[in-house]
């Protein structure tokens, strides 16, 4: 399948500061690709540069096979939601929803409708005489989404939408927004900083580290197979352990044990980290690999206990299922994990 | 203590400000032929001179001319201005913009010679236009300040909104820039209506005989023949002043009302 929007070799500099290094990225007709990082990552700026808000210093910018670089923005067709809102604040509701079907010479007789169908879809027609700030953060949001369909537009893109918005509120959201990305097969590229949010949301995340692209792939490629301490440490929470590659599958930890990883690829001698999620550390005994290690603290978490543990020189964190037997600070435990849950990259 | 004392200042800087305003306006409705007190009976006939008396009227009219014209003139450029200044990509902001409000501090007597030396040499000396275009030197820099001002309150997100929703920057200007700045504009333009009415030192260099304001029109009459409709005058001054002040002053209340955002 080819690439419906793609950045080749796309990089920003503002002064001495480079922004984004040498970016290649390929999204697909109707995907949902999240653009994840800290903030100052540069996931913004790839937003703004696809909007044409910022243009690129060097590098080429393509829709559906044609370079978009020299258009402006309002030549792109390109939706925008604003972490902001950013509603006309002297429009009412309606009139906010009707402004890009004005810009584009839709006739009035057949603006009225349409913007009444959208904003009925999201259950504010009763409110389109209103204005923007006699709206709540969340009805402000929706508005905002609505203006950015109602035209239709071949690309939506996203700056943190849903940043403002209360935890209860922001999941709704997100539902909302997937369900409406599923129904009219939009193609998103939605900006976050929110890792939980990423996975709920996308196809395809791209988790950026300073300016780069540290890992792309779907919520489970990411979370299962980290390829760096970056993503690692980024996506979820992990444990990870230092050592150095013995044979094509072992490492030999630097507290003298040695474990069985998945075939990585590492030359013997290098020295890597070995990723293993705190869930994926079992009681149980099963899997290849043996760790003895006495637990430290036990820790209440509503839906599951989290245990501290300590083996050696290194602190580990594993996750306990209500139900399962109880565990006391003190006690000594044997972990066990399989090689196929782990994830090794360069240390 | 504290308290009494900033009341006690309060009034008296208050007083201090409007006394003079206070002490001619009751002349305007003096029966006597001098400008001075007590009042010995109440009438309204220096309005009506300033009505029939030719040179009163044209000067009356004048000013409303002249005030207009320069208003006009001074919105446009001080708009643009303001919005050049805003946009990247200015060379020097910080220096265009001081001098651009360099007529707030310039004498006007140096700004009315240099006029008059100017416009003298494009035969615009003793016009209307040459009088218009002097006023709005003054002007601009008025509107500048309460349209930036406006400006700087706009969250350029939103006009970053309407580009992306296919608004060309003429149509973000018109349909977003302007009406949300509509405030600072027209507290601009009251401003240099203002400024414009109660000009009398650019006037005396740059006007002839057929442009007298009627600030320039009071200035001489005061000096040749002290008539109470110069304080017939300077009411109508104050009246249209304050009637302007107050439109401004509603304009902002009811945009201000749909802006806070």
């Amino acid at each position: 399948m080819t690439a419906f929007i793609e950045l080749r070799d796309v990089s920003k500099t503002f002064g001495q500061v480079t922004v984004v290094e040498g970016l290649n990225l390929e999204v697909r007709k109707g995907e949902f690709l999240s653009l994840l990082g800290p903030s100052g990552s540069g996931k913004t700026t790839i937003l703004m540069m696809l909007a044409g808000f910022e243009g690129a210093t060097s590098g080429d910018i393509l829709l559906d096979g044609e370079k978009i670089d020299h258009l402006p923005p309002y030549r792109r067709g390109m939706g925008v939601v604003f972490q902001n809102y950013a509603l006309f604040p002297h429009m009412s509701v309606a009139e906010n929803v009707a402004f890009p079907l004005e810009m584009r010479g839709v006739p009035k007789s057949e603006t009225r409708p349409r913007v009444k169908a959208a904003l009925d879809r999201v259950q504010l027609g009763h409110l389109a005489d209103r204005r923007p700030d006699q709206l709540s953060g969340g009805q402000q949001q929706r508005v905002a989404l609505t203006r950015a369909l109602v035209y239709e537009p071949k690309v939506i893109l996203m700056d943190e939408p849903l940043g403002a918005l209360d935890k209860k509120l922001r999941e709704e959201m997100q539902l909302e927004i997937r369900e409406l990305h599923r129904r009219l097969g939009l193609t998103i590229i939605f900006v976050t900083h929110d890792q939980s949010e990423a996975l709920t949301m996308s196809d395809r995340i791209a988790i950026f580290d300073a300016g780069k692209i540290a890992q792309i792939g779907t919520a489970g490629e990411v979370y299962d197979r980290p390829q760096n301490r970056f993503v690692a440490e980024f996506i979820g929470e992990t444990n990870l352990l230092d050592g150095v590659v013995k044979e094509p599958a072992a490492v030999e930890l630097a507290i003298a044990t040695t474990i069985v990883a998945p075939d990585h690829g590492y030359a013997a001698g290098s020295r890597v980290s070995v990723s293993i999620r705190p869930e994926r550390l079992r009681f149980d005994g099963s899997g290849e690999n043996r760790l003895e290690a006495t637990i430290s603290d036990v820790v209440y978490q509503g839906d599951h206990l989290r245990l501290h543990l300590d083996a050696g020189t290194l602190s580990l964190v594993a996750r306990l299922e209500r139900g399962a037997a109880e565990r006391h600070p003190g006690e000594t435990v044997t972990l066990s994990f399989a090689a196929a849950d782990c994830s090794v990259f360069p240390a | 203590m504290l308290r009494v004392a900033q009341a006690i200042f309060g009034v008296a800087a208050a007083l201090f400000l409007i006394l003079p305003i206070v002490a001619i306006l009751p002349l305007a409705f003096t029966s006597s032929i001098f400008l001075n007190y007590p009042i010995p009976g109440y009438s309204l006939r220096w309005f009506n001179e300033l009505g029939q008396i030719a040179h009163w009227r044209n000067s009356i009219v004048n000013s409303l001319i002249i005030g207009s014209g320069a208003t006009v003139l001074s919105v446009v450029l001080g708009t643009l201005a303001a919005l050049g200044l805003r946009g990247r990509g200015i060379p020097f902001p910080n220096l265009l913009r001081t001098i651009f409000l360099l007529p707030m501090v310039v004498p006007a007597v140096v700004l009315g010679v240099g006029l008059q030396i100017s416009l003298a040499q494009i035969g615009l000396a003793s016009s209307y236009l040459g009088v218009i275009f002097s006023h709005a030197v003054l002007c601009v820099p008025f509107v500048i300040v309460s349209v930036s001002t406006a400006l700087q309150g706009i969250n350029p997100t939103v006009e970053r909104a309407a580009a992306s929703l296919g608004a060309s920057p003429t149509r973000v200007f018109r349909r977003v820039t302007m009406p949300l700045a509509m405030p600072g504009i027209v507290t601009g333009a009251v401003f240099a209506f203002a400024t414009s009415l109660d000009e009398v030192v650019l006037t005396l260099f740059v006007a002839g005989p057929n442009q007298r304001t009627l600030a320039r029109q009071m200035f001489s009459s005061i000096r040749e023949n002290i008539s109470p409709a110069v304080a017939a005058a300077a009411l109508l001054l104050i009246v249209g002043t304050l009637l302007l002040a107050l439109l401004a002053a509603y304009t902002r209340r009811r945009t201000a009302k749909t802006v806070e955002a």
